[in-house]
């Protein structure tokens, strides 16, 4: 064996090191993120309860999935999670890094208040929105819309704001994290840049247009695309805030996790509810795909 | 009182303009914190006072702590919590680096097609394979275990790419130097490469354990005994028990809460530059 080993050149050593280094990783890789994505697809093309035999139906999962009048209202919800979530928590995000950025005076402090919620389980602290939600004797959002004079509003049980009432408090815990990163992204931007540009008179407003937003491009579009992914996939929330049911009230805040979720481990339907994550699959790959192309673009 | 004068004669010098932006500022990071404060307060409360607006309670208790860590399985969760998120975290550290080394600084065929493989993984979303996973815990006996909990994150891609892009910084000269010393491979990688980097380490550390204390849906899935909950399944099963005690609900949160803010309370400098760092390179 050390006769072998002593054989062989340098390269070939190290090749065998890389390899021996890798052995066990490419096992995890292979077992636990290969195999499963393979087995995802598999079962999307089968009926399947889990317990009885397995049926190959091919694309049936996917016909009644887009047969299913609830996959588009739930498709949809998951999309108002994105298509709003996303630009309102980026806007308030840059709005605060902007302005803390020239905060010097307890800077940190400041920081620490908004990046605090970042740190928090949501499954925890959507006791405490709830709490806020409740109606008037006891709802915090209630009492204060009663001293404006402001009727009470219904939030998780009104099947038009319970969407944005569990939201909020996605938004809240995602900004600090965005605004760490806005902050990290305007600093990155050489000094030189914004001297230069009041050296030439440029004003404030100018600045923030013509320097400041066109070098934050790589960053606005990570960003956009962590949190839009983030959003799409949207379930802690939903699943321990929304009233009557799961995703209730009337399946208005049930975002595509949930449902697969639903189907998965409520009904066991296995076959349906792997198809619905290939679904997911191909939506996150579009906006993966987007961003590749975005930043190439960039570059 | 220096203390004060100085902060007045720096107030007297800033432009009225930063003082509004200051207050404006404070007031609205005022409002990010209130739900935990409020959280916080009422844990303090009693079952008679709870539905007062008073964030300061009038007759502090710590009953709803004792209730919670009596009346439930609260502290074996935490301890679930703590030993699964650990466990996994150490895992990250050891094998997110030794792969990320090993694609930074060794020549080999097929080496592209490996970074490429692990790269990839970051495409597929945790709710396409949660479905097998628990179909592979099943027949494997893992439902309800510590293993069943942890495997699934055992490894990232997101992790080995980080890693492997702070290795690639490092100069190819001190390795080789290690190696004409006799330096066994595992050695160069564990004494010299991996105390280099430890920056990057600590910002994946802390991303990691974040994430898993907080991990929801594969937990709930791969646990029925509750003597197996992490704490936000725990946590997410109060639903039926303690509906409308809410200083209990809050206390729980609380609790839960409380560990990752102590942690960032005392290394807040170093948790913002690792999430910086790890946001800038990722």
């Amino acid at each position: 064996m050390t006769d072998f080993w002593n054989r062989l050149t340098i390269g070939q050593k190290l090749a065998i090191t890389a390899w021996l280094f890798l052995a066990i990783p490419l096992v995890f890789y292979i077992t636990i993120r290969f195999y499963p994505t393979f087995e995802a697809f598999y079962v999307s093309t089968l009926k399947w309860n889990l317990l009885g035999a397995k049926k190959a139906i091919g694309f049936k999962n996917y016909i009644k999935i887009f047969a299913d009048e609830d996959f588009w209202l739930v498709l949809w919800n998951t999309i108002k999670y994105a298509l709003v979530g996303v630009p309102v928590s980026m806007l308030i995000a840059f709005v605060i890094a902007y302005w803390l950025n020239e905060i010097h005076f307890g800077h940190d402090m400041i920081r620490a208040m908004y990046f605090i919620p970042f740190l928090t389980t949501a499954v925890a602290m959507a006791w405490v929105w709830r709490w806020f939600y409740q109606p008037l004797p006891i709802g915090y959002f209630n009492i204060m819309l009663s001293w404006m004079g402001i009727p009470q509003q219904p939030f998780l049980k009104s099947v038009t704001q319970a969407l944005y009432a569990i939201m909020a408090p996605a938004v809240w815990a995602g900004l600090g994290f965005q605004i760490v990163i806005f902050i990290a992204g305007i600093r990155a931007i050489p000094r030189s840049y914004f001297e230069a540009a009041e050296i030439d008179g440029a004003g404030r407003w100018q600045i923030l247009r013509e320097i400041t937003l066109p070098a934050l491009k790589p960053t606005m579009i990570f960003l956009t695309v962590v949190s839009t992914i983030g959003f799409l996939r949207i379930f802690d929330q939903v699943y321990t805030m929304s009233a009557d049911s799961a995703g209730g009230p009337l399946n208005s805040t049930k975002p595509l996790v949930l449902m697969i979720y639903e189907f998965a481990f409520d009904e066991f339907k296995l076959g349906r509810a792997s198809a619905l994550t290939v679904i997911l699959f191909m939506i996150l790959l579009v906006v993966s795909l987007v961003q590749l192309w975005l930043m190439r673009k960039h570059k | 009182m220096s203390d004060l004068n100085a902060t007045m004669a720096r107030l007297e010098r800033a432009r009225p303009g930063k003082v509004i932006l200051w207050t404006l500022l404070f007031l609205g990071g005022v409002v990010m914190i209130t739900p935990i404060v409020f959280m916080a307060s009422t844990s303090f409360k009693t079952g008679q006072e709870v539905f007062e607006l008073s964030v300061i309670p009038d007759r502090p208790t710590l009953e709803n702590y004792v209730f919670i860590l009596q009346e439930s399985k609260f502290m074996r969760w935490m301890l679930n919590s703590l030993w699964v998120a650990t466990f996994s975290t150490a895992s990250v550290l050891f094998f997110d680096s030794l792969v990320g080394y090993t694609l930074a600084k060794f020549d080999f065929r097929g080496r592209q097609i490996v970074f490429i493989a692990i790269l990839s993984t970051l495409m597929i979303p945790t709710e396409m394979l949660i479905i097998p996973w628990y179909m592979m815990s099943r027949s494997f006996g893992w439902i309800d275990t510590y293993w069943g909990i942890a495997f699934p994150g055992l490894m990232t891609g997101f992790g080995t790419f980080l890693m492997r892009q702070f290795f690639m910084s490092l100069p190819d000269e001190l390795i080789e130097a290690a190696r004409i010393d006799g330096w066994s491979e595992f050695a160069i990688w564990w004494r010299i490469a991996m105390p280099l980097v430890i920056p990057a380490l600590s910002a994946l550390a802390i991303f990691h354990f974040l994430g898993n204390w907080t991990a929801f849906i594969w937990p709930l899935i791969v646990t029925n005994d509750p003597d197996i909950y992490t704490i936000p399944v725990g946590i997410a099963s109060f639903n039926g028990e303690f509906q409308m005690d809410w200083e209990i609900v809050m206390t729980a949160s609380c609790l839960a809460t409380l560990p990752t803010l102590l942690v960032f309370l005392l290394l807040q400098k170093f948790i913002i530059r690792g999430i910086m760092l790890a946001g800038l390179k990722g």
